[in-house]
């Protein structure tokens, strides 16, 4: 009874906040509303605009079935961007997961400045993506790239006669790939510390008084151990290297010849800046089928290993 | 000849001195006990006798090699951790066979060996689970298993109870100790407990500060401390220490009785005021204060509690009385002196 009467100013009524029931689906609202808006909707829009022939030119609806995606399917281009779209995410995923690795467990040492050097590695993905591609265009400019002075100098070149980076197609769809393994980087390597440093010491130790040398501590026993942590690494990566076109937009825009053309650059070339809204639509709806196989797969992966 | 021998051990973290200049010799077949509280560098210790760790100064002899500059998995030794360290995403069978498997084992022997351990600690029917469902107990035999495979020369024990509810521990430790007489590997046991060091080594080795107090078996240990931390390290309550011109008088709770209740004429006696008694079921705790003499902290007395307690009351005196033999000496700098009685160390 005191202990009441001594807190007089608390109000006694029972505000919304005292109720679960109304505040929890109030707080997930916001989020619930940005899915059915921003991804829900759109959806909806392309499948609705994949079986159209709408296009900027003549915006009527005119119903005219699979037509579009069987357009698709023929056109020399999207089977190219299609085999571009896989090289480029399974190629970014590798490298940028390994680098990551070696990353995370050269990180993982002590040296001075180590706090710094963990700082300085997430830059390639704080930087806004438009200005890092711009330096990368810097570095791989026919004339004054800077890789290619260091190869020259190095004398692994032929100075007169330098590799144009995003002039030839195989060096092209070589340079978009690094470039964007070199974004999910910093990824990777926030990935792998944060499962190092979850694998118990005592775990670690016990595998070295076991006879485990380096490789066997890293393969047999650490790997295993983090693999749910780097499958979820790997799901992320996927679905944003698969939706992505700001890279190869800003570096080759798909060029040369469509050598570098994905989905995502093809989807904006065709849809919007041709004006082609519905072959576009079509374009996009074919990451979908991709992309829910690749989720649900490593979730199962993830699901099973959890058991 | 000595399983594992330390040769003057120093190991030192940037200014900090973890281990001090130890050198002790662990008989074959021996079970040692090093026991000290927590962060006296007693598991630092083990960890250089492993090979975790590299000493600053000082040899390692296993077998009668040095083993300084030898990695852990070829030094012969088996390692089971506070935590375990059990490998979470293998089977109890593969987590027993990878010692194995990096030997390079064939096959059947691997199967074999692992079949012979699994029975040996009673878990063959746990060897397709992983570590995660098993409770605290399996996976502590699952650990052992592990590391009897490889027929070590030397099995080092990292506090491998601490983890055990209270009940679990008491069966634990009797299980461990037949096991070790069982398999009769020399074996180097950490602990911050004396219940475990007691009943457990054949040898006690206490160890402070990074250094060796006293090595001895669990009776010498505690009837004859070589000095004044020893002494209070160990017993429950620990030895009394009442300060002398000339250092300080020792005596053990348990020895200091009511009057009446000793016989002889060879008694130091001793009036006691009782400030407190605790019950403890066998026996109680007497807690207060000598007649004019300064004590290095409360005095103690402990008595059956099928004692009679005559006359004993709170707040009052009482003649209590030691017997000389049960009283030992310490100088200014709490080492052992001459006892009076001529039990002389």
């Amino acid at each position: 009874m005191s202990a009441i009467a001594a807190a007089p100013r608390l109000t006694r009524r029972r505000l919304i906040w005292d109720r679960p029931e109304i505040v929890g689906p109030l707080l997930i609202a916001p989020a619930i509303l940005y899915i059915v808006v921003l991804v829900g909707l759109p959806f909806l829009l392309a499948l609705y605009y994949s079986v159209s022939a709408y296009n900027i030119f003549n915006p009527s609806y005119t119903f005219v079935g699979l037509r579009n995606f069987q357009d698709v399917l023929e056109s020399e281009i999207f089977r190219r961007t299609l085999v571009n779209t896989l090289v480029f995410t399974i190629g970014a995923q590798v490298i940028g997961l390994l680098l990551g690795k070696i990353g995370a467990m050269l990180l993982m040492q002590e040296f001075p400045g180590r706090r710094i050097a963990r700082a300085l590695v997430v830059l390639p993905w704080a930087v806004p993506v438009s200005l890092a591609t711009l330096a990368w265009l810097w570095m791989f400019d026919s004339l004054y790239s800077v890789i290619n002075w260091t190869l020259a100098a190095a004398g692994l070149i032929d100075p007169a006669n330098r590799p144009q980076w995003l002039g030839r197609q195989d060096l092209a769809m070589i340079a978009v790939t690094v470039v964007h393994a070199w974004r999910l980087f910093p990824f990777g390597v926030v990935i792998f510390l944060a499962g190092f440093t979850s694998v118990p010491k005592d775990v670690l130790d016990a595998a070295t008084v076991d006879g485990a040398g380096f490789w066997r501590r890293n393969y047999q026993i650490i790997l295993p151990m983090i693999l749910p942590i780097v499958l979820i690494a790997l799901i992320f990566g996927t679905v944003f290297t698969f939706t992505d076109l700001s890279v190869v937009y800003l570096l080759t825009k798909g060029g040369p010849i469509n050598s570098t053309q994905v989905l995502g650059s093809l989807a904006f070339q065709v849809g919007i800046l041709s004006g082609d809204v519905a072959h576009g639509a079509a374009i996009c709806l074919f990451l979908f089928p991709f992309l829910l196989v690749a989720v649900i797969v490593l979730l199962r992966v993830l699901r099973r290993r959890e058991n | 000849m000595a399983a594992v021998a330390a040769n003057e051990i120093r190991k030192q973290f940037g200014d900090v001195v973890a281990v001090d200049g130890i050198s002790l010799a662990v008989r074959d077949g021996e079970f040692l006990v090093l026991l000290g509280p927590s962060g006296c560098g007693k598991t630092t210790f083990l960890r250089i006798i492993a090979g975790l760790e590299r000493p600053t100064s000082g040899e390692i002899l296993i077998g009668g090699e040095v083993v300084n500059d030898i990695p852990p998995r070829a030094r012969g030794v088996a390692m089971v951790f506070q935590g375990y360290g059990l490998y979470p995403h293998l089977t109890v069978a593969n987590n027993i066979a990878f010692p194995l498997r990096t030997q390079g084992t064939p096959r059947p022997e691997i199967k074999r060996k692992v079949a012979w351990a699994a029975a040996l600690l009673g878990i063959d029917h746990l060897l397709h689970r992983r570590p995660r469902q098993l409770s605290g107990g399996e996976r502590q035999r699952v650990a052992l298993a592990r590391a009897i495979v490889r027929d070590p020369t030397v099995f080092l024990l990292d506090e491998p109870l601490s983890n055990l509810d209270a009940k679990l521990r008491a069966s634990a430790r009797s299980e461990l100790k037949r096991f070790q007489q069982t398999v009769r590997t020399s074996t180097i046991y950490v602990t911050h407990d004396q219940v475990e060091a007691m009943g457990m080594g054949d040898r006690i080795a206490v160890i402070d500060h990074g250094k060796l107090r006293q090595i001895g078996t669990p009776t010498e240990i505690y009837d004859d401390p070589a000095d004044e931390f020893v002494a209070s390290f160990l017993g429950t309550p620990p030895m009394n220490l009442i300060e002398r011109d000339d250092g300080l008088l020792g005596f053990r709770p348990e020895h200091f009785l009511p009057r009446e209740m000793l016989d002889g004429s060879e008694l130091a006696e001793l009036p006691f005021r009782i400030d407190r008694m605790e019950y403890l079921g066998s026996e109680r705790i007497l807690y207060g204060a000598l007649d004019g003499i300064a004590a290095k902290r409360e005095v103690t007395a402990k008595l059956p509690a099928h004692v009679p307690l005559a006359g004993i009351r709170a707040g009052e005196w009482h003649p209590f009385a030691v017997r000389k033999t049960e009283l030992r000496f310490f100088d200014r700098n709490g080492r052992r002196t001459a006892d009076r009685q001529g039990r002389d160390r």
